[in-house]
């Protein structure tokens, strides 16, 4: 079966002799000649549409190394009286050298990991010594913070998505499985996952909700978690997943029977689960794949926490703040390129940001991007303060995915015909914005 | 430490500015946008009413009083939520009753900002107490303030005006004129200085009142300016003529009035959307934050939209209001948030005149006055256009003679 619902096909079964026939396949006039031409290129799109998928293999085997008598939880931060935009001190710390870093780092390594589709290993290893995966890990399992993070998160996901929203998708991802686990995971889930992600060599691991159909709604899944006995058994498949194929562990997000949606905690190597690549328009640094689940057997204690509708609602809220975060950081990398473009482009015998048409097009970024901004900044800090936020986060998305689409388009117009290039990074901008308002799940703030 | 709610501190100002909207504003709304040119005679009792409460307390009251700077000029230690945060709250708040009742409050006019503002001690004590209408634009030079044609000659111990001012909000009611007058034309910005004008001044003729599409309870004043003569003193700030200042000295007053009319436009915006979404439900159609917006039906994505928009406008305004009181240079802000309510306001209130159909377009409703209203904001205090040209001059390190 392959996620159609379709039976093993011939095609699936012949995909490899059919690609390494390709070339030779399409050069030849013998489809023309007898009329086939048409036929074998639907038979090759099924194929290559179908599959290529590969069973998962097991990563690290996780254990628990301490007993905790009830879940680790980070505490909620205390009210704050007074109106301010500044970030405190440990928050400007993070800021700073996640900045510093993407701007070294990451933008230089941008273009080649947008086209050969992987962040380079030692990038990623980089971003996560600077412990940017650990900000929703509770202290007692060697998390960095006291207190909840989601307002750090969203500085951290802007600031490196400054740098590439791609690779930040790729670099954060882990830290939303750490995050969600660190939320609402039982004692012994934090027990035997959170120690791998606080410490050096976190593994890859991936927060799983989407799925690809149009007018997805995360509260009503068609992956379905069934009962048997004591067991659940999944079916569905989950979307755009930060490099499914390295990964060492997945949160699946499943319509659970008798709990309704819910998360559950899923280990590569198992009985029908399988990843297969899928490509898409942007975020290709992050290796995006498929994953497949085929009446995939879990123990009963894999539901993540306790499956409480809330928590799942909550996780929902707050990967969108996560990914209204990087939408932010990807506009103002639009903002900061576009404007010595067009101050020092001539056309007609002066820059062309002498003219309105072309700089009111510059404003609208400027005044768009910091509205994003503040509503992704009053979202994240009123979920720190453990206030109600979701009225906010789905404010915050909701213009991040319209703006956020809106800058990266201006930005590729803005620099005309060498916009739509890949000389320069707008055009890779303009396809990464656009996932703000198709991602769910994902990151965490 | 990031936090973007109404400051605690500020909150009994405006559920008091809310009470007034709800309890004053309101009911009378619809009586002044029919009955164009009527006093509000309502707003005596509560101006005086509301001047009381500012005396009592270190928080600028909510309405359009002079925004003031440290004399000293020093950031005051740590972060500080003063009155300009206060009075946009206030603002906001007020507006959601009527933006035209709020323009019309005695002594809380345009004008006052400017008095309030750059006025000299001696000045402040002269003039205090008195309702300052302001009057820029004439017939021939609306957004290119520069470009004005009246003319102020010093002669002995008084100047003299001579031209012609339009659309002065408040001009018939007011006890003062602020007129924005040149000192000698031919040298541009600099030499454009703003004169106090007492109302009953005999060289000063009122032309006409203006008939508009919204806020028709704030008279708005045509007058011409006929050997109009006033005091020395009657000039705010520095007499000189400083090419290098330029026009900065004159503008100044307009960063620190910006945040106040995209305060406003944010409050007939959500006065829309509050109605809007009670009618929207009346009609069995509920808001839910957690669904998709595209999952929903189609009013609910739009009302989203509208409402993502008007948060944006709304935190912008906050924070350039934030910036002036830690004495943080605000212009940028103050011109983006400018730009985002004024826009954000037409939209929305537009928009929910749409999503109620009928019942939005007629009168037994106000969404159509708000509809009204909202399209001046995006006007006066500088327009849209006005707005992205000073955005971009910023974001693009441009002078005015580069991006014109």
């Amino acid at each position: 079966m392959n996620e159609n619902g379709n039976g093993t096909s011939v095609m699936e079964r012949s995909q490899g002799v059919v690609l390494r026939s390709l070339g030779w396949l399409a050069g030849t006039e013998l489809l023309d000649r007898v009329g086939l031409r048409k036929a074998v290129e639907r038979v090759v799109f099924q194929g290559t549409k179908g599959g290529f998928r590969t069973a998962t293999v097991a990563g690290r085997a996780f254990k628990a190394t301490q007993k905790l008598g009830k879940p680790a939880r980070q505490a909620a931060g205390k009210p704050r009286s007074l109106f301010d935009v500044t970030p405190d001190e440990e928050q400007q710390m993070f800021q700073e050298a996640v900045r510093d870093f993407a701007e070294a780092k990451v933008r230089p390594a941008a273009q080649a990991a947008d086209a050969e589709r992987e962040t380079p290993a030692e990038l990623l290893a980089q971003t996560s010594e600077l412990g940017v995966n650990m900000l929703g890990i509770p202290e007692e399992l060697g998390g960095v913070m006291t207190e909840q993070a989601a307002t750090t998160s969203a500085l951290v996901g802007e600031a490196l998505a400054h740098g590439d929203m791609g690779i930040a998708y790729a670099a954060l991802a882990p830290g939303a499985v750490a995050t969600a686990i660190g939320r609402w995971g039982s004692a012994e889930q934090e027990a035997t996952y959170l120690p791998a992600f606080a410490g050096e060599d976190a593994p890859a691991a991936a927060l799983a909700l989407l799925e690809p159909r149009p007018l997805f709604d995360p509260l009503s899944l068609e992956t379905k978690a069934r009962r048997d006995g004591s067991d659940w058994v999944l079916d569905g498949v989950k979307s755009l997943v930060a490099r499914a194929t390295e990964c060492e562990l997945f949160l699946v997000a499943a319509d659970a029977e008798g709990v309704g949606p819910a998360l559950f905690v899923v280990e590569p190597g198992g009985e029908g689960l399988s990843v297969r690549d899928e490509p898409a328009m942007g975020l290709r640094p992050a290796a995006t794949g498929r994953l497949l689940l085929e009446g995939v057997r879990l123990p009963g204690e894999a539901l993540l926490g306790e499956g409480r509708r809330e928590d799942y609602v909550d996780c929902v809220q707050r990967a969108r703040i996560a990914w209204s975060s990087l939408a932010v950081g990807a506009a103002q990398a639009v903002l900061d390129y576009v404007i010595p473009y067009v101050n020092e482009r001539t056309a007609f015998g002066e820059p062309i940001s002498n003219r309105q048409a072309v700089a009111f097009g510059v404003s609208d970024i400027g005044i768009e991007s910091s509205g994003m901004r503040l509503a992704v900044y009053r979202a994240a800090s009123r979920a720190d303060q453990g206030k109600d936020f979701h009225r906010e986060a789905a404010l915050a998305r909701k213009l991040c995915a319209a703006k956020g689409m809106e800058i990266g388009s201006e930005g590729v117009q803005l620099l005309g015909g060498h916009g739509f290039v890949k000389e320069h990074p707008v055009e890779r901008w303009y396809r990464d914005l656009r996932a703000a308002g198709v991602m769910e799940g994902a990151l965490l703030v | 430490m990031i936090n973007l709610e109404i400051p605690k501190k500020f909150k009994p100002l405006a559920t008091q500015a809310n009470q007034v909207a709800t309890e004053i504003f309101r009911p009378i709304s619809r009586k002044y946008d029919d009955a164009e040119h009527t006093y509000p005679k309502e707003l005596d009792m509560l101006a005086s009413l509301m001047e009381g409460l500012e005396e009592g307390s270190d928080m600028g009251g909510a309405g359009a009083a002079g925004v003031r700077r440290d004399a000293d000029g020093e950031a005051p230690e740590g972060n500080r939520n003063g009155s300009n945060l206060s009075t946009v709250l206030g603002i906001v708040e007020l507006c959601w009753g009527d933006v035209g009742l709020l323009l019309s409050m005695p002594r809380q006019g345009l004008g006052n900002s400017a008095i309030a503002s750059v006025a000299g001690e001696e000045q402040l004590e002269r003039y205090g107490g008195k309702w300052a209408a302001m009057a820029i634009t004439e017939p021939e030079a609306g957004s290119d303030s520069a470009a004005i044609r009246t003319t102020a000659k010093l002669d002995g111990d008084e100047y003299v005006l001579n031209g012609e001012k339009i659309f002065v909000t408040s001009g018939d009611r007011a006890d003062l004129i602020v007129v924005w007058a040149s000192l000698d034309p031919s040298k541009g910005r600099a030499a454009i200085k703003s004169f106090i004008v007492e109302r009953d001044n005999p060289g000063l003729k009122l032309d006409r009142l203006e008939h508009k599409l919204g806020i028709r309870a704030s008279d708005t004043a045509n007058f011409t300016l006929q050997d109009c003569r006033v005091p020395k003193e009657a000039l705010l700030g520095n007499p000189e003529i400083d090419t290098k200042q330029g026009f900065g000295g004159a503008m100044q007053t307009f960063d620190n009035t910006r945040p106040l009319v995209a305060a406003m436009a944010v409050g007939v915006a959500r006065a829309a959307l509050e109605r809007t979404r009670d009618l929207l439900a009346e009609a069995g159609v509920e808001i839910d934050y957690a669904v998709p917006a595209l999952n929903q039906p189609a009013a609910v994505s739009r009302f989203l939209e509208m409402e993502a928009d008007w948060e944006a406008a709304r935190l912008l305004t906050m924070q350039a209001a934030w910036m002036a009181d830690n004495s943080k240079p605000n212009s940028l802000q103050a011109s983006m948030a400018k730009a985002k309510a004024g826009r954000t306001c037409v939209d929305v209130t537009l928009g929910c005149v749409e999503l109620c159909g009928a019942a939005g377009y007629g009168e037994d409703e106000l969404l159509e006055k708000w509809a009204r209203d909202s399209k001046i904001l995006d006007i006066f205090e500088g327009t849209q256009q006005i707005q992205l040209l000073i955005v971009a001059r910023q974001l693009l390190g441009k002078s005015s003679a580069e991006l014109r």
